[in-house]
């Protein structure tokens, strides 16, 4: 249970990020239900205090420990771990030095939120360093602890800077003990091991947004992934229809005998149900358009509904279903 | 509710900054831009100082890009509008080039761990937005209204609280223990710190390297002397805003994480005693009131779709039905940020069919942002 040799990709760590406002925590939620379905065991790691997982699984806010949140179809499980940049550094400690005791000490007098502040990039080589120290981890009996990783990573905007941990350290430290960690986790990032996926809106601006990112993510050789198209809303008028309304062309009395043939018949909802044609086909449109922008990006495109009822638990595993049957987890 | 009341609030002139704050991705550069077309159109002389690189509103506003300075967008009158896009290193050099001598600034300049916390601390996006905000703010300055489009943080609250730690950081003992040698080592603070020092300085020698640690104190000791305490300047600017000409508007999507982000700002906002103006409920779904629920509607369409006739009408009303809904989830998320801050005056903005591409869009904003009759 505990390999990824049933699973032809290499990926372990999948990096979710996208625009705020797209559903970035969501998606990595249902990404990580997806990759535990039949068996796995997958770590859900968020990185910026916001306990967003939390509220999504609604459990308690997670401390800084490994906690089981969900199980998936096929006996699956999902753990989630809310990394603070003050822990991973006295794990850090721990880990290189065995100084964890001075490192807490250090902690109360302040010094440890000085040292995350002073260097730039540090805090990043810690949260990412956290999520390399995961997908490394083995088991008593050499398997891999998880089998996925999921990081519910900051924004677009940041995101390449976020995971380009080399290049914010070595402005500061050529050498040195973070430079060589900053090098250990950047042969991860930089590798078929990793992945980084990018949530959009089918908006102008989110999607602008997510062709920017992967130009980025390409230009520092970071692999990336799928783009998650989320809150898609299937049109309601079919393109004949659309094309009508389009050319104001729409027969007024065909919807007026409809209505008559329910009794609703009046003026004012014709009118209004007019303008609400236009402005759906105007949005039907837009989002066709915007669609085809991403398309022309040659990624592989995993389309979300928008769930009507809003996301509980029983949402995320609709996602994450839809995303089962993606090209993503194949 | 309480309805924000924006024209009022842009032709008092006695406001002189505007903050638009909220979460990430709910409209606050948008709201912004079409606040400051709406101020100008009413008389001020307006500056827009946004932090969000959305080439889209630049050219929205007829400029091709935005750079660090206040650059004129034309066809706005009787007042003026000028729109700027924070340039953070930029920003972060003139402050030491307008402070040092020639000299000095070279040498701060090129430090490495200068040039680094300029480029990307944590902080340094919004304590220079407050840097830029001070410096748009001189009484000599042909602006009478700032509007400021807040950093796109990973919380709305570092913009409050970036500012402080970034001058505390600066000012704060750790870096006068590191520069205690710098500073002539028999000084009181060294020898109180001594215990602690070494312990200290092991452990982030283990973890930065000796290199970081002697660029830190070399930049640390050229910043000291040339200009005064960052904590001041940091006070500084948290006065400013908390001066009643400045209005914090707060935006927020109908949605249940943006909504429960703006909580939490404005009673963050409310608990400093900061100006807070209102909440802007952005693109919210609109749907023209008619006498038949949603129920209704629903049940009609249902019965259309059984009959197999009348398709495009049984479409046209699930499509209104599927608004209604939305309307009506929005209405009571909105129903929920009322009731836990009553006191907050609101506005709510209609979603638009498609993104704003010109001047006539942000105006178009600005009208539904001034329509205090909207009875959404």
């Amino acid at each position: 249970m505990h390999s990824n040799q049933d699973s032809p990709s290499e990926v372990v760590l999948h990096v979710v990020s996208g625009k705020g406002g797209t559903g970035k925590t969501t998606v990595a939620a249902a990404l990580a239900i997806s990759l535990a379905t039949n068996g796995h065991r997958v770590l859900l790691m968020e990185v910026e205090g916001r306990q967003g997982i939390a509220q999504l699984f609604d459990v308690a806010p997670l401390a800084y420990e490994e906690t089981k949140v969900a199980v998936a179809p096929g006996g699956g499980e999902v753990w989630a771990l809310a990394v603070d940049s003050e822990d991973a550094l006295l794990d850090y400690l721990e880990m290189f030095y065995k100084m964890r005791r001075a490192g807490s000490a250090l902690g109360k007098m302040g010094a440890i939120e000085f040292a995350t502040t002073i260097a730039p990039g540090l805090r990043d080589v810690l949260l990412t360093g956290k999520a390399i120290e995961v997908v490394k981890r083995k088991e008593k009996n050499a398997a891999n602890a998880y089998d996925f990783v999921v990081l519910d990573a900051p924004p677009t905007g940041r995101i390449t800077r976020f995971l380009n941990v080399n290049s914010e350290v070595s402005g500061l430290a050529k050498v040195g003990p973070i430079k060589s960690h900053a090098d250990s986790v950047m042969s991860v990032i930089a590798s078929p091991l990793t992945t980084v996926h990018l949530v959009t809106l089918l908006e102008e601006m989110p999607v602008q947004e997510t062709l920017d990112g992967i130009a980025d993510l390409e230009a520092n050789g970071l692999p990336v992934g799928s783009i998650f198209v989320n809150l898609m809303r299937p049109p309601k008028l079919d393109a004949n229809q659309r094309k009508a309304v389009a050319e104001h062309s729409l027969s007024t009395s065909d919807i007026e005998r409809g209505l008559e043939a329910v009794g609703l018949n009046s003026p004012e909802l014709i009118a209004s149900l007019e303008r609400e044609a236009l402005d759906h086909t105007q949005r039907v449109d837009l989002e066709a358009r915007e669609l085809q922008r991403l398309e022309d990006a040659q990624r592989t495109i995993v389309r979300l509904p928008l769930i009507p009822a809003g996301i509980d638990l029983g949402a995320l595993y609709e996602l994450a279903e839809i995303i089962t049957n993606s090209e993503v987890t194949k | 509710m309480t309805s924000l009341d924006i024209d009022a609030l842009l032709s008092n002139t006695d406001t002189e900054i505007i903050i638009c704050t909220g979460a990430g991705g709910v409209g606050k550069t948008t709201t912004a831009a079409a606040l400051g077309v709406r101020a100008a159109e009413l008389g001020r002389n307006v500056c827009v100082l946004t932090i969000d690189p959305a080439r889209r509103l630049a050219q929205a506003m007829g400029l091709t890009e935005l750079d660090n300075t206040p650059r004129p967008v034309s066809g706005v009158s009787p007042g003026s509008l000028n729109a700027m896009m924070l340039d953070m290193k930029r920003t972060f050099d003139e402050v030491v080039e307008a402070h040092a001598d020639p000299e000095r600034s070279k040498q701060i300049l090129e430090n490495p761990f200068y040039q680094a916390l300029s480029s990307s601390f944590a902080g340094t996006q919004e304590y220079m937005a407050m840097e830029k905000l001070g410096q748009l703010h001189q009484d000599d300055s042909p602006w009478d209204l700032i509007i400021v489009d807040t950093p796109p943080s990973r919380s709305a609250l570092d913009f409050l609280d970036a500012p402080a730690r970034l001058g505390s950081f600066l000012d704060g003992r750790f870096i006068r223990i590191l520069t205690a040698p710098a500073r002539g080592a028999g000084s009181a603070i060294g020898r109180i710190a001594a215990l602690g020092f070494g312990i200290f300085t092991n452990v982030l020698s283990k973890i930065l390297g000796a290199q970081v640690l002697s660029d830190i104190g070399t930049f640390v000791a050229a910043i000291d002397t040339t200009f005064g305490g960052f904590r001041e300047r940091a006070d500084a600017t948290y006065e400013l805003l908390k001066k009643p000409g400045t209005a914090f508007i707060v935006v927020a999507a109908p949605e249940r994480d943006a909504l429960r982000e703006a909580s939490f700002f404005v009673e963050r906002l409310q608990s400093e005693s900061m100006p807070l103006a209102g909440l802007v409920l952005n693109r919210v779904q609109e749907v023209e009131a008619g006498s038949a629920t949603e129920e209704q509607i629903t049940a009609a369409a249902q019965r259309l779709r059984a009959s197999g006739e009348f398709e495009l009408t049984a479409s046209l009303l699930e499509l209104h039905a599927q608004r209604m809904a939305l309307k009506e989830r929005q209405k009571h998320l909105a129903a929920r940020f009322e009731l836990a801050h009553p006191t907050v005056p609101i506005i709510a903005v209609p979603a638009m069919a498609e993104d704003i591409h010109d001047l006539d869009g942000l105006r178009q904003i600005g009208a539904e942002l001034a329509d205090k009759n909207n009875d959404w």
